[in-house]
């Protein structure tokens, strides 16, 4: 195995509300190794984009605050880094593309300048030749008419187009690891397909690590080796992606593989699509325990004393669950 | 763009057009006449004062009078002025310049001040400087120019003797000494404006910020490693001056008759004060051609606010 690229080591990232602290992060360990594609699923809520954002510090701060934990780029930690080292690392080694193509770009500068810039700061290149890649890149995302659509506003572009202009952008610097903020879960179904088939394109031109986000269980299917799953601020379970869809181990994963729907078996079997009950428990002053317990069907009285940690099962698959050790707290 | 100007200018046409009937209109149904004070004189007889009347048509229709002022007014001539005695284009030429020094220095001053305080107070919301320029702003905007105008000549003029109280178009001086007393004379009601309007653009301009602010693209921004510098003065201010521009622009007729005020506490011969004399000794074509000044300026920036707006938000196109 290769090197680790990010290493993010117990992120704790809290916000402070009028009603209290919300842990919207409490403890997340994710690797991710040079050029593989790991997978973050989960449901609305549950830590995955503040865990992304925490990376290049694009939370708001105040309210948001990374309370502990080390973020290893290389070995290097960034949390303690001022402003300006930061910005020497965002978009040229680790660049973003977010969940909202619609308004992530400026509504009042061209594609072009929005693409150049970029390439302007961290490359150092002239005005000319910052266009000149400008162009390129937008030919390589598949952007017809290219050396036109450069001068173009983003309100001229449908949101697909948007989100391939985002994904030049990202990658324009060349950086060893893009972070994928549910690329596609505001997009038309046929787009979703397109966005992420280009993703898959640009990763074997590129050959940067992706750190995909997403809630749908088949594109993580589809894209990535490793898969880590989170639940209310946790990682719950972490395994490579056949081994995960396999055997799933964690009562909660079990729950979000069987919700898929399967069109081939619905046709036949006319049973009822399986949903997990309950909702994702609030973040402020969350009870001491495993917190998928009130939802869990194997639920003991044992999963409400302690939180279980990260257990290694063999094979690189990891899971936080009682039941891998019998019932007793661990 | 050219034809979309073109169209705009014709339709500006149809609502002057209306503006001055009603305000001709009105001023004709306000009671007073020019020559009351000529029939409380003994001295002249009641025929001299009929005569006047019929020598200005004042006892014609309001129709009539309305047409005659129009034609008047298409060949670039205001009326004459009863009280002063010369034409009205005239006295309004000699009381322009000065209101148009006060307030736009006022303007210059507010923005001066309200761009760059708005901006930081909303770059570190609740922070101890954005407290204090909001208390600042709400007290500003809380105190009327007349209080601000008096105290500050209470202060500076009555108390200290610095500044002059008084503002004077005709100072006999030459040169450096000319100018110099020129802006002592203005300091005061320059402030007294500036103030008042930079406590409210702060705000607006503190509010249009932190929406910006928290949008996505600005967080593109900083994904890229711009610099916190440049996401605030090239993606945040750039994004929440629209608002702002279209709001000076709008305001700026609106300052005229915010200036009456002012320009009665310092005695500035000015456009307000003109307004105000005029109408106290029932000048009407003064005060028409006043009033019917400022309802062409207030066509004129509405409309020079929707060719900014457009020049500076791509989503806007002329059709």
């Amino acid at each position: 195995m290769s090197e680790p690229l990010l290493e993010i080591r117990d992120l704790k990232t809290h916000f402070a509300t009028d009603n209290g602290i919300v842990r919207a992060v409490d403890g997340v360990d994710i690797t991710i190794r040079r050029g593989e594609t790991v997978g973050v699923v989960g449901e609305s809520g549950c830590g995955k984009t503040v865990t992304a954002m925490s990376v290049l510090k694009l939370i708001a701060m105040p309210p948001g605050r990374i309370v502990d934990g080390q973020i290893l780029w290389q070995g290097r930690d960034l949390i303690p880094l001022e402003a300006d080292e930061l910005d020497d690392i965002r978009a040229k080694d680790i660049a973003m593309v977010f969940q909202e193509p619609m308004t992530s770009l400026n509504p009042v500068y061209t594609i072009g300048e929005q693409i150049a810039e970029g390439l302007r700061r961290h490359e150092k290149l002239s005005r000319r030749a910052a266009l000149e890649r400008t162009v390129e890149m937008l030919r390589l995302v598949q952007i017809a008419n290219a050396e036109k659509r450069v001068h173009d506003y983003p309100h001229q572009f449908s949101g697909g187009m948007r989100q391939r202009v985002m994904i030049a952008m990202a990658l324009s610097c060349s950086p060893k690891l893009l972070i994928a903020d549910e690329p596609t879960t505001a997009l038309d179904v046929t787009i979703q397909a397109q966005i992420l088939e280009l993703l898959a394109d640009m990763k074997a031109r590129f050959g940067m690590a992706v750190m995909l986000i997403t809630h749908a269980m088949g594109v993580v299917a589809e894209t990535a080796q490793r898969v880590v799953v989170m639940y209310a601020g946790r990682v719950i379970e972490e395994a490579p992606v056949d081994e995960l869809f396999a055997n799933p181990r964690h009562p909660y994963t079990q729950g979000l593989i069987r919700s898929i729907p399967h069109i081939d078996r619905a046709a036949t079997t006319k049973k009822r699509l399986e949903a997990i009950p309950g909702v994702v428990p609030r973040l402020i002053d969350p009870a001491p325990g495993c917190r998928f317990a009130p939802r869990c069907r194997f639920a003991m009285p044992a999963c409400r004393l302690a939180t279980p940690a990260l257990r290694d099962v063999g094979g690189g698959h990891k899971v936080a669950c009682i039941l891998e050790t019998g019932g007793l707290p661990q | 763009m050219g034809q979309y100007l073109l169209k705009r200018l014709l339709i500006a046409i149809p609502s002057i057009l209306g503006i001055s009937v009603i305000l001709f209109t009105v001023l004709a149904l306000a009671p007073g006449d020019p020559f009351e004070e000529l029939a409380t004189n003994p001295n002249v007889p009641a025929e001299v004062r009929e005569m006047l009347r019929q020598k200005f048509g004042l006892d014609d229709p309001v129709a009539i009078r309305y047409f005659r002022w129009l034609a008047a007014m298409a060949q670039g001539d205001f009326g004459f002025s009863f009280a002063s005695r010369i034409d009205v284009g005239d006295l309004i030429m000699q009381r322009l310049p000065t209101t148009l020094i006060i307030i736009g220095l006022a303007q210059l001053i507010a923005l001066a001040i309200a761009l760059p305080v708005g901006v930081y107070a909303a770059t570190r919301p609740y922070s101890i400087f954005d407290q204090i320029a909001s208390t600042f702003a709400f007290v500003g905007f809380s105190l009327p120019p007349f209080f601000t105008g008096l105290l500050l000549i209470l202060v500076f003029s009555i108390q200290f003797d610095w500044l002059p109280f008084v503002y004077r178009a005709d100072i006999e001086a030459t040169g450096w000494r000319w100018f110099w007393e020129h802006v002592r004379q203005a300091i005061m009601p320059v402030s007294v404006l500036a103030l008042f309007l930079a406590a409210s653009l702060t705000r607006y301009v503190r509010s249009s910020v932190l929406d910006v602010i928290r949008l996505d693209y600005v967080t593109t921004a900083r994904a890229k490693g711009l610099g916190e510098r440049v996401v605030i003065t090239k993606h945040v201010v750039r994004n929440a001056l629209i608002p702002v521009v279209t709001l000076v622009f709008l305001q700026l007729p609106a300052l005229f008759g915010g200036a009456i005020v002012t320009e009665q506490i310092f005695r500035i011969p000015g456009i307000g004060s003109l307004l105000i004399s005029s109408i106290l000794a029932n000048d009407t074509p003064v005060v028409m051609a006043v009033t019917f000044v400022s309802a062409i300026l207030v066509v004129l920036f509405n409309l020079i606010a929707d060719i900014l707006y457009g020049w500076l938000d791509p989503r806007i196109s002329y059709g």
